[in-house]
């Protein structure tokens, strides 16, 4: 018979073990949270797919038509649209995680399990929505007749990334929404604000060459431009040391996030 | 037997916080104390405001020590706020312990609430599920036992509906179903027995028994004494945050209800000048008591008792009688009694001096709960002379293990043990 020993402190080796030991609960609250997502809608999980494109829309009229920023010589709405999924994945990831916790309130007070699943299983929401979003792109490829090369077989890492970032800001943002709810309205805020940030509507060389490192800094510039670069073929190019840069910040958030919410998590039932 | 809980030097501590000053009563000096707080919230968002909150330290367990063996049933006592919740809670690791540890062998489940982490969108049939493996089931086994559930549950025709259509009984049988099905080694219980209808309860503790026979170890928190007294043979008594009493259930229980009443059951005034009454009589003494064993034992629904009454006649030759009227809580009197039913003195004029009548209750008689006693003294049969209200009061214990399901309080003003026959006339 297994032993549990409960005293303050615990160790982080059985912080591991845990997470493997509740793993079915984690695809359950993951399953729910599908479920849920658009029930009660009329066009139901066509929504996952309308937000993409109808921000994908504005933004080409936006930045293509009405400012006219350079492509490169791909059309506008690939452009939009190969940056515009990582980065609704990365939002969506860090909106429904940053929630997560206090809007559980009841479970963390009632029940134990390991509390980092629940952030992480919004991750996998917007994974179905980001899978369903890609036919998308899939679509507007085929009309423009862009053929993905060998580089495509890099996406899974590069979505990896998106993930490990959007964890890591979800982990930090959950455990402080907890003691402080001022993250709750924080968050829409730095995400709207963070879209024109990144280069989302626009392609990363519009940025003046001196600026290019520091502009990496911002986790979801290497992100999407790696996208850019696995999807649409030889007319983009991978400013290598911005990228670089931009993964070792997404694992220092996620290693720092992960910190952070162990070393918080043990209150949470006392002050949720 | 092997333990399977052990709990050693067991305490938690919260910081609470409260606030030092009061704002003041005009809404400038309410405005001004607010736009300072801001302020200082800008400087320092991370701290806490130190300026207006004082924060103190509450130990809500403090060196809890006890074992519990496998199989065995536990039952947990103790007013609000005794720190019951926050061992269970402990126990469930929901939080961690500010000193000591907790070994526990073997699979714990809780049931602090049933029906947490029930999905209104969801059907009954994904909640089944989703609630199984929130209180930690794997997914064979909660398809394994899946109809059982549902039979248990009696929600068979709404299975596909989501549950917030159900109406409340539905939703918490269904609730209390999924927990039902656990099969854990060691099961903590919270106040479950207050949902549902008799009948459901009945469900409920047959299905607890059968887990305790099982071999599987319970640990019982509930204000139900009767219930708790039915299924556990132990119990933990905390009173502030310390045990105050662990052993055999009826006793710890029995001394728990009676340090936790109201009841006053003694009255004694020694002088004769003070004492209440008026120039024709005067109380010396109060007082009841069980007709066998310590006097200021616990009083049960199955003990024979004494009300004794001494006074002082200061009237040479008075016809004097003491009535007693015996209030319930609802403020009903359940009945009155005279000594003018005395045989001896019932008839007879009373010198000057010290009397002493006592009346004597049956067991089985009253119902439980707070009894108060309101005593009269009559002259000639006729004439009240004098009244004295709440005079003493005890509480009727219900302390008996039953074998029927209902374990709330039997309605009725009384309730006597009556004699029943039944013959069994034909066979047809």
């Amino acid at each position: 018979m297994n032993e549990i020993v409960i005293e303050p402190n615990r160790s982080l080796k059985l912080f591991w073990q845990e997470i493997w030991a509740y793993r079915e609960l984690f695809y359950f609250l993951a399953w729910r949270d599908i479920l849920v997502r658009y029930k009660q809608t009329v066009i139901g999980i066509a929504w996952s797919v309308m937000r993409p494109l109808l921000s994908m829309i504005i933004l080409t009229v936006i930045f293509g038509r009405l400012a006219k920023l350079p492509s490169g010589g791909v059309p506008y709405p690939i452009l939009v649209c190969a940056a515009m999924l990582p980065w609704q994945f990365f939002a969506n990831t860090i909106n429904l995680s940053s929630n997560s916790l206090v809007s559980n309130r009841g479970m963390i007070t009632k029940i134990y399990f390991p509390r980092i699943i629940m952030p992480t299983s919004g991750m996998v929401v917007s994974l179905v929505d980001f899978l369903l979003a890609f036919g998308i792109l899939f679509c507007l490829m085929l009309w423009y007749g862009y053929w993905p090369t060998w580089k495509v077989i890099v996406l899974p890492f590069l979505l990896l990334f998106a993930a490990l970032a959007s964890l890591g800001v979800g982990y930090w943002v959950s455990a402080l929404n907890v003691k402080y709810r001022d993250f709750r309205h924080l968050v829409p805020f730095v995400i709207q604000f963070g879209l024109y940030v990144s280069p989302v509507g626009f392609s990363s060389n519009v940025v003046p060459g001196k600026w290019k490192l520091a502009y990496s800094l911002n986790p979801m510039v290497g992100v999407i431009d790696g996208f850019r670069w696995a999807l649409l073929g030889k007319q983009v190019g991978l400013y290598l040391p911005g990228f670089l840069l931009s993964i070792g910040i997404v694992v220092l958030i996620f290693l720092s996030g992960v910190w952070f919410f162990t070393k918080t998590e043990r209150g949470f039932a006392d002050i949720i | 037997m092997s333990e399977v809980v052990k709990v050693e030097n067991l305490g938690k501590k919260y910081i609470i916080g409260h606030q030092k000053q009061r704002y003041g009563d005009s809404l400038r000096d309410a405005m001004t104390h607010t736009a300072r707080s801001i302020w200082q919230r800008i400087r320092h968002p991370l701290s806490p405001n130190r300026e207006s909150i004082d924060l103190e330290e509450l130990w809500a367990l403090k060196d809890i020590n006890f074992e519990v063996q496998q199989g065995e049933r536990v039952g947990i006592i103790g007013r609000n706020g005794a720190g019951k919740s926050t061992l269970l809670k402990i126990l469930s690791r929901i939080t961690e312990p500010t000193t000591g540890r907790v070994h526990l062998k073997g699979r714990v489940s809780s049931l602090l609430e049933v029906g947490t982490g029930f999905h209104p969108e969801l059907t009954g049939r994904e909640n089944i599920f989703l609630n199984g493996a929130i209180l930690g089931m794997t997914k064979q086994e909660i398809k394994a036992k899946f109809d059982e559930i549902v039979a248990f549950a009696e929600i068979e025709k709404f299975l596909d509906t989501p549950v917030k259509r159900y109406s409340s009984g539905m939703y918490v049988r269904l609730a209390f179903a999924v927990a039902a099905h656990l099969e854990p080694e060691i099961l903590i219980v919270d106040e479950v027995l207050a949902v549902g209808d008799a009948a459901f309860q009945k469900k409920c503790l047959g299905k607890m028994e059968s887990v305790a026979q099982e071999g599987r170890t319970v640990l019982f928190v509930s204000h139900n004494m009767v219930a708790m007294q039915t299924l556990c043979p132990r119990a933990i008594w905390l009173d502030d945050g310390e045990t105050k009493r662990d052993g055999q259930a009826s006793q710890v229980i029995s001394d728990y209800l009676q340090s936790n009443t109201s009841s006053q059951t003694e009255q004694v005034w020694d002088d004769i000048e003070t004492s209440p009454g008026n120039d024709v009589v005067r109380l010396h003494w109060v007082r009841v008591r069980p007709e066998n064993g310590s006097p200021s034992g616990p009083i049960t629904m199955n003990m024979p008792l004494l009300i004794e009454v001494e006074f002082w006649n200061l009237v040479p030759d008075a016809h004097l009688h003491v009535t007693l009227h015996l209030y319930t809580e609802q403020q009903v009197v359940a009945f009155s009694t005279g000594s003018s039913n005395d045989s001896v003195w019932g008839d007879r004029p009373f010198p000057v001096g010290l009397f002493r009548s006592v009346c004597q209750i049956p067991g089985n008689f009253l119902n439980s709960g707070i009894h108060r006693v309101f005593l009269l003294v009559v002259r000639n049969r006729d004439t009240v002379i004098y009244r004295h209200e709440d005079a003493i009061s005890f509480d009727v214990l219900d302390l008996g293990k039953r074998k029927g399901a209902w374990l709330g309080k039997e309605p009725g003003v009384v309730r006597p043990m009556m004699k029943w026959t039944t013959e069994h006339l034909s066979g047809t």
